[in-house]
């Protein structure tokens, strides 16, 4: 019929296809056939560099290809002329960008590239950059053209001022980018360092516009978390250093000498720094401003966890004590709204509630620590506890008493009732322990009180609503493995 | 398929010009169309049982053609002191509403070769030189440069999740055009153009807003992407204007404008559904393309028909321009159309015929329906908003500037869309009539644009050149308003909308009345899947010669003519049906939007 366009069926399209990629895959195995058996032979010439090229330009990922080639280049470079030199080893670069658009990805192509580029007589380094800026402008997390291009930047130096407006570029363009918000934390303090002794800090000045830009990312976007990392980073340059008080009595292990009464001491003079930043009043009220900000989020977002976890951190800085009523709160927002990561959150909350502890008796130079019904899931700052004679931990969630446990040389009463312990490791040579009440607990086995035994005063042990009791001949045994315990209650 | 037409270029009132192209187009809209044969001519070809129904032979959609030339008129080679004299006395009696200017300006009267000649002549006095800086735009340039320009009679816009993009990338279609993405959208708003942050990476970027407004912003256009999913959001105000549905958002008053008048583009009294449908197919079309809702056909919207003809040529179709339909045949016991007659006289047999509206007389109308879309077309020297970029295309939306009047929409184009000459910006301004395209646009042309001459270091564009004309609205016409036989079908005119969907569902609509069964703009095949039985020069000799008096299509550019060379080739293969059935018989190809 007239007029009417006549088409190709499908199976004769198919079959016009299988055709084609025969073809091609004989010329493949021939081309690579022959590469191989030149490679062999030691032949260094112009056809293996051509044969190479067909292969990889369908092909870019053999590393074995890209090798040959690069023998038989580091051979030319060595017969030719500078300027033949120079021709080779742009056509090279021209190649490997045919290659590049096969492969973005491809590692060999990369690797390749920042080898010629190196060895250019004479390299054009803002052509490379443009290269990248296109590479970066299809997939800005092409991480093969990142590590690419801080070669040629750091090859051609390129001032640290442009590379940052690089990176405002592309968090303009898209901020969920974790590459460069990273890109960025290494320039600032380059370019803006705080002071020339604390080099690695940024100056109070550039953090605040920082603190503006990356809060615009959050507000935008509270759920993409690159910019509530950079914002953990900007924020910790000013928050978790720590100072930690030297312990000298600490450093080593006292030996014990039966007898022979121990005294322990700590130094207080660093008392109040223990768990708080090192803040200037400067930076007090920029925390403050950025709680405020944060606040301001979570009214419009009351559930997004990136926002309550920020804040709690913020709230540590400035005042453990005065917020604990809230961050226990926001805890317990965070449990609800983010279950995956429960434990996380149990384990960080432990932690704060412990610091506040700490902090509290400190101030108060009392030798008891109770920290009963606080839902704590584990024990840390163990160390910080040294002179305290007294332990309350009962009603919480605790699997077990850890090895750093047995810091608590002076501990003389442990009560860590309706727990679910069901390790004592901790409680390991501690020379003034006389009182221990583990009752409902899951200690199951007779080998899991084997610590006590070396606790040379132990008198009371309660161990009460615990599988153990349960086994026979358990008093017996007991009395065998601690005969100190003369008050025993099973 | 054949397609005539009674004018020279393609596309009707979708068409684009050349700066000269246009110049003519405005000449034509003062001369009525050249009488076709008498009635008795075409009366001789109408058979017995037959009558004959005549078409309308005189173009009225396009009125109020209205032209203002504000470039200086000095040839360009002109001593630059010279020139900047001349242009200063040349513009100091245009104050925008100066009578003086508009009878000057006007070209009812007398052409712009006419006139430039005069002034070329009368102009050379050589008074007080200011110098100045940057380098004017003369109007002898622009007539110089005016192949350049691709001015389009319809402004709109292709939504990238829209119909139109949808239908171009299915039929293959898009293979004959290029596109840019929109850059921008702005607003004018408390006697500023400002960006509209709308999507992500603008939100994020915008200096305009505070974080708790971004928030806001984000949480709503959020919420508006999938809106059916939280009907308790909204259901309550289902009786309500999405306007009060925004009030009651807690969105800050500059959140409120963007919303409505630049993401919805919605007026305040649409219902909430209507508005937050709009703003989530906004919303759908970012990101697809880029980093705005939309994209521009490079050259111009009058590419896209023209880039249907040039599929449907490819397979088969022909296309005679300069050519008009003097009448329909209509057979007197079925009613139904059975052949037309050409401005030549000619009969030719059909079972369909597709119309234009502009074609259908008075008497076969039952009701007259007056809309009218109200359009501006300048020429100036610098971008509404300048950036580090100077190739911008920007979306301007325009809410009214006084009470009562028109919302304006208004397109700003770069020389990088191929619409107009390096240095200027091509703006493109459109709404629904309420009096004549003068009186509904030029208070936002003086309001965001400097007539005729800048005051120094003023940020404002100047106008070089301006032109108004109403164009006929018929979109809302239904079918049914027409009394015409039930073989002819009519393609209404070009709607106000931004975008091309009412266009795209008229077309679909008009083909399944032709072929019912047949897929609507199914895929071209691609070149290579095709099966050419007479393989060889012998199908390409005299049928390519036969199909080629059928009009090679317009030319735009010699960048284009070897790809339609080969176009041309691939048609010549089907093209000995033209020499055997000179008929308008609409079975194969069917034509997508159109004119007749």
């Amino acid at each position: 019929q007239h007029g009417r366009v006549k088409l190709k069926s499908t199976a004769q399209q198919e079959e016009e296809k299988r055709k084609e990629r025969e073809k091609k895959l004989k010329i493949y195995v021939t081309a690579r056939d022959a590469v191989f058996a030149k490679r062999k032979n030691g032949m260094l010439d112009d056809e293996a560099l051509l044969l190479t090229q067909q292969l990889l330009s369908s092909n870019p990922d053999v590393a074995t290809l890209w090798n040959y080639r690069r023998e038989i280049l580091l051979h030319l470079e060595t017969i030719r002329e500078e300027v033949d030199v120079q021709k080779m080893y742009e056509d090279e670069l021209s190649f490997l960008e045919s290659c590049l658009k096969v492969n973005p990805k491809s590692y060999g192509s990369w690797h390749h590239r920042g080898w010629v580029s190196a060895r250019l007589p004479r390299p054009d380094w803002t052509r490379e950059l443009g290269l990248c800026d296109r590479c970066l402008s299809l997939d800005d997390r092409n991480f093969h053209c990142w590590d690419y291009r801080r070669m040629v930047v750091k090859m051609s130096g390129v001032p640290v001022d442009q590379e940052l407006q690089f990176t405002d570029r592309l968090i303009g363009s898209n901020f969920s980018n974790y590459s460069s918000w990273h890109y960025r934390s290494t320039l600032l303090p380059l370019l803006h360092p705080e002071s020339p002794d604390h080099s690695h800090r940024v100056c109070e000045e550039q953090l605040l516009k920082e603190y503006e830009l990356v809060q615009n990312a959050f507000f935008t976007d509270p759920n993409d978390q690159s910019a509530w990392f950079y914002y953990r980073w900007l924020l910790g340059r000013g928050m978790y250093c720590y100072v930690v008080p030297p312990l000298p009595c600490l450093t080593v292990m006292c030996p014990y000498f039966p007898g022979r009464s121990v005294s322990w001491c700590r130094d207080s003079a660093t008392d109040q720094e223990l768990f708080r930043s090192e803040l200037s009043v400067e930076k007090t009220s920029v925390l403050q401003s950025e709680l405020q900000s944060c606040n301001q989020l979570l009214e419009l977002e009351p559930q997004n966890k990136w926002c309550l976890l920020t804040i709690i951190l913020l709230m540590r800085a400035l005042d453990p004590l005065g917020y604990e009523r809230e961050t226990l709160s926001h805890f317990q927002t965070l449990k609800e709204v983010d279950p995956m990561r429960g434990a996380y959150y149990g384990d960080l909350c432990s932690k704060f509630m412990i610091e506040n502890t700490i902090l509290k008796m400190e101030y108060a130079e009392v030798r008891v620590f109770s920290l009963s019904d606080k839902n704590l899931t584990t024990l840390c700052h163990l160390d910080q506890l040294l002179l305290v004679t007294h332990i309350n931990l009962s009603s919480n969630q605790l699997l077990r008493l850890p090895p750093q446990f047995a810091m608590l040389q002076c501990l003389e009463v442990l009560e860590a009732d309706n727990n679910a312990i069901e390790n004592l490791e901790g409680l390991y040579h501690l020379p003034k322990l006389e009182d221990v009440s583990l009752k409902n607990n899951k200690l199951s086995r007779l080998s899991d009180l084997q610590p006590l035994a070396s606790c040379p005063k132990l008198t009371r042990l309660d161990l009460r609503r615990n599988p153990v009791t349960q086994l026979v001949n358990i008093e017996s045994e007991l009395a065998e493995l601690l005969p100190s315990v003369t008050d025993l209650l099973l | 398929v054949l397609h005539v037409d009674r004018r020279s270029y393609y596309a009707g009132n979708w068409a684009s010009f050349t700066f000269n192209g246009l110049l003519s187009w405005i000449e034509e809209y003062k001369v009525s169309l050249q009488a076709g044969p008498s009635d008795e001519a075409a009366q001789e070809k109408v058979e017995e049982g037959e009558e004959a129904l005549a078409l309308s032979s005189l173009d009225t959609s396009i009125t109020n053609v209205e032209v203002f030339c504000y470039a200086s008129e000095e040839p360009e080679e002109v001593e630059e002191g010279v020139k900047d004299g001349a242009a200063a006395a040349w513009s100091v009696p245009q104050t925008p509403d100066s009578e003086g200017e508009v009878e000057r300006c006007l070209l009812e009267s007398s052409s712009v070769e006419e006139e430039e000649a005069d002034e070329q002549q009368a102009s050379p006095s050589p008074a007080e030189s200011q110098p100045e800086p940057k380098k004017q735009i003369t109007y002898t340039k622009i007539v110089k440069e005016g192949r350049r320009f691709n001015i389009d009679l319809v402004s709109k816009l292709m939504y990238s999740r829209g119909s139109l993009v949808d239908l171009l990338i299915k039929s293959n279609v898009s293979r004959y055009a290029e596109f840019k993405n929109v850059t921008r959208i702005l607003t004018y708003r408390n006697g500023k153009v400002e960006q509209v942050p709308c999507s992500r990476a603008d939100v994020f970027g915008s200096k305009q807003l505070t974080v708790v407004e971004k928030r806001m912003l984000m949480k709503f256009l959020t919420f508006c992407l999938d809106f059916e999913q939280h009907p308790e959001e909204y259901q309550d105000f289902s009786v309500h204007s999405f306007w009060d549905f925004l009030l009651t958002k807690k969105l800050t008053e500059n959140l409120r404008h963007f919303i409505l008048h630049s993401i919805a583009m919605v007026t305040p009294d649409v219902c909430t559904v209507e508005g937050l449908r709009a703003t989530q197919h906004f919303l759908r079309c970012l990101g697809r393309y880029g980093n705005t809702p939309f994209l521009f056909p490079l050259y111009g919207l009058g590419e896209i028909p023209q880039c249907f003809c040039r599929m449907c040529a490819v397979f088969g179709g022909i296309y005679c321009l300069r050519q008009s339909v003097r009448c329909l045949v209509l057979d007197k016991e079925s009613g139904k159309c059975k052949a037309v007659i050409d401005s030549n006289g000619q009969r030719i047999s059909c079972s369909h015929f597709v119309v234009e509206d502009g074609y259908i007389g008075l008497d076969q109308r039952k009701n007259v329906d007056s809309r009218q879309i109200s359009r501006a077309v300048l020429i100036t020297d610098r971008s509404i908003l300048p950036s580090d970029s100077e190739q911008q295309i920007s979306l301007v939306t325009v809410p009214p500037v006084e009470p009562g009047s028109p919302v304006v929409r208004m397109v700003e184009l770069c020389s990088s869309t191929m619409t107009c000459m390096p240095g200027t910006y091509l703006v493109h301004l459109t709404c629904s009539s309420s009096g004549s395209a003068r009186e509904d646009l030029a208070p936002v042309v003086s309001r965001l644009f400097c007539i005729p001459v800048r005051e120094e270091g003023s940020e404002v564009p100047s106008v070089l050149w301006a032109l108004y004309f109403n164009m006929r609205d018929t979109s809302a016409v239904d079918r049914s308003s027409y009394d015409l036989p039930s073989n002819v079908h009519v393609c209404t005119s070009p709607d106000a909308a931004l975008g091309s969907d009412h266009a795209i569902k008229l077309a679909e609509a008009v083909f399944r009345q032709l072929l019912p069964e047949e897929e609507f703009c199914p895929p071209a095949p691609n070149p290579e899947d095709i099966i050419y039985d007479g393989e060889g020069p012998q199908g390409e000799g005299p049928g390519f010669e036969e199909a080629d008096p059928a009009e090679a299509l317009p030319s735009q550019g010699e960048v284009e003519s070897a790809e339609r060379q080969e176009e041309a080739e691939d048609a010549g293969e089907t093209g000995d049906v033209a020499k055997q059935e000179t008929v308008a018989v609409a079975e194969n190809e069917p034509r997508p939007a159109s004119e007749e």
